[in-house]
């Protein structure tokens, strides 16, 4: 296993260099932390007396990413580790590692393209991946489940989850449209996508995504991506939203949310806007996780069979 | 009694869940990237053996049920109930057929099985994974058959009635699988 990992990094280092993509290294400890109300950050206590400071560990290198290509790094990626406080089960380490890059002036479909490329490469020293997928989020939902995800229908969800032998759902998402979404999704599409292949599922509801834009086309959803194979959701990848004041409300959003349900204050990271606010090229983000797209090519059972030593053996 | 957070799931944790003592098989963390984290448990109700799926939002908790498996001596049956001695304390519990179920008929007087307690009440009864028994009707073997191809049915001592092979003879003592209800040999004093 260690050697496949190995191989993979090597792989990926060779494509993306063969693209003029440049490799680049960011901190993992930080001042500030994202937002995302649906993610746990660890803190680590920085001590040089007098200074006492509490930093985090990032969630994802999205952030100082976004500052260099502000700077004007060009194309850029990056293999980095990242951390998820309270993530842990089959497919979850608190600790794991992520590939993520930045194309400038891609929109979606052109990302996907290089997905699919990325994936054929990979692959080659596994096993054929079939064709590639590609399906819109509401075109997936309603193939899996019969039910529009754009509109929200108590009625329809509640009667969809009793005849699916899900009665649960109804009494823990109420009239919460996010999260039955994320519930309906994780129980019943998910499993379905991507059969053998690389299955691409883009234009998510927009009460679903922080960081991306909204689409021009249909305002209920927005310019993200997301990569599954053999039904495990591999990667993300948005459009970048490049309004400092949009992003600006957007955090403050989140931050309400994250108190009104008690979750640790976060640190708003004023130099992702300042960045933002000097100028953020247009581009498109990827990240995928390494050790899950090891379990797929590997076809392990566990997140902790292709780790060195997973945390409990940390 | 304790609280349990869907973390702290693992299989064999006995817990609460609607009113009944289950007993968790299997716990699955599902989180999307960007969404809600839920637990996908699989549970078995102990009362009625029925396995069903719950799921629950990562950090829910539930109350833990005082449920322990005891190895007790089996008693005898005195006809509604059947009865169950601690062999360490004496103290003895009684069982009606709903709960004994299955087990019943593994069951011999003086042989050891597992009785399961809910808040120090007769919840089920495991017998033992092998056991002994004699055989008190069988038709008679054919001379000169050795081994398999198809057997015969015994009734044993106990009420159970399994397939043996056609050398085996009334008033032999032979042992079961009970999980199974397999024979497995016969037993030579």
């Amino acid at each position: 296993m260690l050697h496949v990992r190995a191989q993979l990094f090597a792989d990926i280092r060779q494509f993306f260099l063969a693209r003029g993509v440049l490799e680049v290294e960011t901190p993992v400890l930080s001042q500030s932390s994202g937002t995302d109300p649906m993610l746990d950050f660890f803190t680590a206590d920085y001590f040089a007396p007098p200074l006492q400071q509490r930093l985090f560990l990032q969630t994802s290198p999205e952030f100082a990413m976004k500052r260099l290509l502000a700077a004007g790094s060009g194309p850029i990626y990056q293999i980095a580790k990242a951390f998820r406080n309270g993530e842990a089960g089959r497919f979850h380490n608190p600790e794991f590692t992520m590939l993520e890059w930045y194309q400038l002036d891609y929109r979606l479909p052109q990302l996907m393209d290089e997905i699919d490329e990325l994936m054929a490469v990979l692959f080659q020293r596994h096993w054929p991946l079939a064709a590639s997928q590609r399906i819109s989020y509401q075109d997936a939902f309603q193939r899996y489940t019969g039910l529009d995800a754009l509109t929200f229908s108590y009625q329809d969800y509640s009667r969809y989850a009793l005849a699916s032998h899900l009665p649960d759902a109804i009494s823990l998402c109420g009239n919460d449209h996010g999260l039955w979404l994320d519930f309906l999704f994780s129980h019943k599409v998910q499993p379905q996508l991507g059969e053998g292949a690389v299955c691409m599922v883009y234009g998510y509801p927009s009460c679903q995504s922080s960081l991306a834009r909204v689409s021009g086309l249909n305002p209920l959803t927005t310019e993200r991506v997301e990569v599954f194979i053999n039904g495990i959701e591999l990667g993300n990848g948005y459009y970048e939203l490049t309004d400092a004041k949009e992003q600006d409300s957007r955090f403050d959003k989140e931050i309400t949310i994250r108190e009104q349900q008690n979750r640790p204050l976060v640190a708003k990271d004023y130099q992702l806007l300042a960045a933002m606010e000097a100028g953020l090229p247009e581009c498109s983000g990827m990240a995928i996780g390494l050790d899950r797209l090891l379990m797929v090519m590997t076809q392990s059972a566990s997140i902790d069979d292709v780790l060195s030593f997973p945390l409990h053996r940390a | 009694m304790a609280i349990y957070s869907t973390n702290e799931f693992k299989a064999g944790l006995k817990v609460m869940l609607d009113n009944d003592p289950c007993a968790i098989i299997e716990n699955e963390f599902v989180k999307p990237g960007k969404g809600q984290a839920f637990n996908r448990v699989k549970i078995r109700n102990l009362k009625t053996g029925r396995v069903i799926e719950r799921t629950f939002k990562s950090g829910e908790s539930l109350e833990g049920a005082d449920v322990v498996d005891v190895t007790m001596q089996y008693l005898y049956n005195d006809g509604s109930f059947r009865h169950f001695m601690v062999p360490d304390t004496y103290e003895q519990y009684q069982c009606d057929d709903k709960i004994v179920g299955d087990a019943g008929k593994w069951l011999k007087d003086q042989d050891s099985c597992i009785v399961t307690l809910w808040n120090d009440a007769p919840l089920a009864v495991t017998p033992a994974n092998f056991v002994e028994l004699a055989i008190v009707e069988t038709d008679p073997g054919v001379r000169g058959d050795t081994s398999g191809g198809g057997g015969k049915p015994a009734h044993l001592e106990t009420g159970a009635v399994v397939r043996v092979p056609l050398f085996v003879q009334q008033g032999e003592v032979i042992k079961v699988d009970t999980r199974t209800g397999e024979y497995i040999s016969r037993v030579k004093d």
